[in-house]
């Protein structure tokens, strides 16, 4: 590769790096940044969701200096962040229901419109989040969130995915991969863990509803996250960003592989990360360091029945065929490392 | 405070910083310094990861600055350093090992094209330190004493300052204008350097002269002969008198023909040498293989490239009207060669010994307390004192490796038991950091980018002349290489502990300053060690 730029040591990889001009450096970097989700909460030891919370949050903070409000469905984001009369959060924040946090966001997008218009201007400059986690979103809130995004609401919706309903107690949602152990789908069986061929891949189904902005993203690579968010507060509409947090209650991993197990998601194909506009996919992440699936299962207990003496390799086979897939659909490979 | 609540609000809103999930935390982080690889293999004890950070950031005076904190000779070492560094560069096992070495001789050439000198010391101690031997170790001892403030002599009954840097390293591995210049910024701190004076009884010297320690460094100038029958006036000479003959008018008289005897360095040093003088064959005849060699193999490559040859398992059996009669080796089951009765003839107009060198200790006579083993002095491994109190020694006349880094580190370690010696106290040297081993890195963090070669004179120019075979780095490429550092065990700021911990514990002191835990919302959940590229932080157990 043709070394255009000056070699930066750890370049863009890391949160910081002395050796790049600040405005290259993270939101997360700054010690300015607004920790919207402050110290004290009650998130596990390790938390994906926390970590992508005060990501997503802070990076749309600095996008919109600081005029924003959010509403947030039920979940693991909403208890352990706001257990009344206290709250993590440094911004005006809303909890009402578990499925109705786009409904909410719509409501406040709507009311600080006619606000705006009523001083004389086209459109309010505070600006509206909808968060929520796996649950709250594919399940329960799909309904909502499917009316925003064809009314093409202004609001930006950030679903969490921790891959199951973790608050309370680890049972399968829509976005629980095959194979997952869950509290409902036991490690028991002939086909033990969640079934192959269910569950809903919201992404998709957000770019089919062909609105302005639809974007995935991890914990495992904080530029791409940051600039994801501010490229969405540039735009008005509806937008959805789908980050990966890994879980380390739900997943029985370690706490201190959630940022490993998100980076390995994506580097095995599994959750591919990509940008895509009006319902086209624009840009996707390639892979860095391709590795095969079985490295990030491992790691984790929910999928301990795969390994093993009495493991399952014609399952692990078929995860590892869902990944080349998602490899071949995004084109996540550099050509030359295809082969 | 109850007054004006809504409707079905009893509590005022509070914030969870009320919350200390501190007290969740079994284990808790903790940064850590670790001696990276290439400092703890470092023969003169350089800070090598401490000043490539300087350089990574184009701060070239800084890094100077920092390195020559231990080593005043960076052009010197830039250029004969074995740098077994970069043998132990983490960054190996991801691609190659960070060029350390060219990144030295870069600061060493900038500091010379920039004229950075070395500071007067801000106190004089009053005190009066006698160093004999010119050399690497003496002149590095003179930096150090100097800098402690200390009045120097140094004696050599040499012409000129540099000692085996000058007298055994060819000049086109160590030009002698960067030789020359480096060795004058020292005098130019303040000391005293009176050549030509050979001393031969140093208690005399020391008493003689009022000086309150000395430090002996007087290398190793003696060749080892080996008795080759010779039935007629055959030219033999030696490793030590060919290489210094080549400092004085007149080159010495070798021939078209030259054989060299011996395996390390010197004899390397002496075919290369040959071949530039224009011998059309320059041969070594080694009695061991190519793999128990002493010489190093880059060196060795060198000379195979430029031309010289090497007869392996075989010995120098007896020379006759311009033959020598050579005998075939074989290895025995102990790897020690063995004659075999196979005989062959080689013609040569010259033979060099390069057998290996002694000391010459008789200025040590009548010094009571010494101890001499394996015809050097015995000292104090941690201290560098003889038996002798108030007299040190290093470099080739101690029990060590034998190479200008080892007599560099000498010097440095020298001169601090000195000082600490003349103040009447101990020097306490804290223990060391464990290793930054590869396996506490994180190195997904690290660009990928391979090694920057430093050019190498084309071989037809460099077997006929005495110009300098390695060239240097580029600025661009200097930078370039520095940026490879993985910064192991010692934390470089990237901001990454800060960024990704989920519960906003750790603060950011600013730039230079690194980071601090806030233990009162730390959860003890570990992302931020497995997240530190360079294995700077580790978990400790919580006495619960």
């Amino acid at each position: 590769m043709d070394q255009q730029v000056k070699f930066y040591q750890t370049g863009t990889f890391t949160v910081g790096n002395r050796l790049l001009s600040p405005e290259q450096r993270t939101v997360q970097a700054s010690i300015e940044r607004s920790n919207s989700l402050n110290s004290g909460h009650r998130a596990c030891q390790g938390c994906g969701e926390a970590l992508g919370a005060r990501y997503a949050i802070d990076a749309a903070m600095r996008a919109t200096s600081k005029q924003l409000i959010a509403a947030n469905a039920t979940g693991c984001l909403e208890v352990f962040s706001t257990p009344y009369p206290e709250s993590s959060w440094q911004l005006p924040w809303i909890h009402s229901l578990f499925g109705n946090a786009a409904a909410v966001g719509t409501g406040i997008a709507a009311a600080l419109k006619v606000k705006a218009q009523k001083s004389g201007r086209v459109q309010s400059d505070v600006r509206v989040i909808a968060q929520g986690g796996d649950g709250g979103t594919t399940d329960i809130g799909f309904g909502c969130l499917s009316g925003m995004f064809e009314r093409n609401d202004d609001v930006l919706y950030i679903c969490y995915d921790n891959e199951a309903y973790m608050n309370t107690g680890v049972q399968r949602s829509s976005a629980t991969p095959p194979a997952a152990r869950t509290a409902t789908t036991m490690a028991v069986g002939e086909q033990p863990g969640a079934d192959f061929g269910k569950g809903k891949n919201v992404p998709r189904i957000a770019m089919a509803h062909e609105i302005p902005y639809v974007a995935t993203a991890t914990v495992a690579d904080l530029h791409d996250l940051e600039a994801k968010v501010e490229h969405a507060m540039s735009i008005r509409g509806a937008r959805y960003l789908h980050i990966l947090v890994p879980c380390p209650l739900g997943w029985g991993s370690a706490s201190h592989d959630t940022i490993r197990l998100a980076r390995l998601a994506r580097e095995t194909g599994i959750f591919p990360v990509f940008e895509a506009e009006h319902g086209e996919v624009t840009r996707v992440t390639k892979i860095r360091h391709r590795v095969p699936v079985e490295e990030y299962l491992r790691p984790q207990r929910r999928f301990a029945h795969l390994f093993g003496a009495k493991g399952h390799p014609e399952m692990l086979a078929r995860i590892q065929a869902d990944a080349d897939k998602n490899i071949r659909r995004y084109h996540l490979l550099d050509e030359e490392s295809a082969a | 405070m109850t007054m004006h609540k809504p409707f079905a609000i009893t509590l005022d809103p509070g914030s969870s910083l009320a919350n200390k999930t501190g007290s969740w935390r079994t284990e808790r982080p903790v940064y850590v310094d670790r001696l990276p690889p290439c400092n703890g293999q470092c023969p003169a004890g350089e800070d090598i990861q401490g000043w490539l950070f300087h350089a990574e950031s184009g701060n070239y005076e800084a890094a100077w600055r920092h390195l020559t904190r231990d080593n005043p000779f960076p052009a010197i070492m830039g250029r004969v350093c074995y740098h077994t560094c970069e043998g132990v560069c983490n960054r190996g096992k991801i691609d190659a090992p960070v060029g350390i070495n060219s990144v030295e001789r870069f600061l060493g050439d900038e500091a010379l094209k920039n004229r950075w000198r070395f500071e007067w010391p801000q106190v004089e101690s009053g005190r009066h330190v006698l160093i004999v031997g010119a050399g690497p170790s003496g002149m590095s001892a003179a930096y150090h004493l100097r800098r402690l403030g200390h009045a120097v002599t140094v004696m050599d009954a040499g012409a000129a300052m540099g000692g085996m840097m000058r007298f055994g390293i060819p000049k086109y591995r160590l030009p002698r204008d960067v030789l020359d210049a480096e060795m004058q910024r020292i005098v130019e701190m303040g000391v005293t350097v009176k050549l030509g004076t050979k001393v031969d009884d140093i208690a005399r010297t020391m008493k003689d002269g009022g000086f309150a320690a000395a430090f002996l460094a007087v290398g190793a100038h003696i060749a080892r002969r080996a008795f080759i029958p010779a039935k007629d006036s055959a030219r033999i000479l030696d490793a030590v008198q060919v290489l210094r003959s080549m400092e004085g008018e007149a080159p010495p008289m070798l021939g078209r023909r030259v054989v060299v005897y011996g395996g390390g360095n010197t004899a390397i040093d002496v075919a290369r040498t040959a071949k530039r003088l224009g011998a059309t064959e320059a041969v070594i005849v080694y009695r061991r293989t190519r793999e128990k060699m002493p010489a190093h193999d880059f060196e060795v490559e060198e000379a195979l490239e430029e031309g010289v040859q090497v007869k392996w398992l075989s010995t120098i059996k007896e020379s006759s009207g311009g033959w020598l009669t050579i005998e075939r080796m074989e290895l025995d089951d102990k790897g020690n060669p063995q004659p075999t009765g196979k005989f062959e003839t080689l013609e040569a107009d010259s033979v060099v010994l390069a057998l290996g060198q002694d000391v010459d200790l008789s200025l040590l006579d009548g010094v009571p307390g010494l101890r001499m083993d394996d015809g050097v002095v015995q000292v104090d491994p941690t201290t560098m004192m003889t038996g002798y109190p108030g007299l040190f020694a290093g470099g080739d006349m101690v029990p060590a490796e034998r190479n200008v880094t080892v007599a560099v580190g000498h010097g440095k370690k020298a001169a601090r038991h000195i000082d600490a010696w003349l103040r009447g106290v101990q020097l306490a040297t804290p223990p060391k950091h464990p290793t930054a081993t590869f396996e506490r890195l994180n190195p997904w963090y690290y660009t990928d980018a391979p090694k920057t070669v430093r050019p190498q004179l084309d071989l037809a120019r460099r077997t006929s002349s005495f110009d300098e075979v390695q060239g240097g780095l580029t600025e661009d490429n200097a930078l370039f290489e520095a940026r490879r550092c993985l910064s192991c065990g010692n934390c470089f700021e990237c901001d990454n502990c800060y960024g990704v911990c989920p519960d906003n514990a750790v603060v950011k002191l600013g730039p230079g300053n690194r980071f601090a835990f806030n233990y009162d919302y730390c959860k003890g959940c570990g992302v931020c060690v497995a997240e530190c590229p360079c294995g700077a932080i580790e978990m400790v157990p919580e006495d619960v």
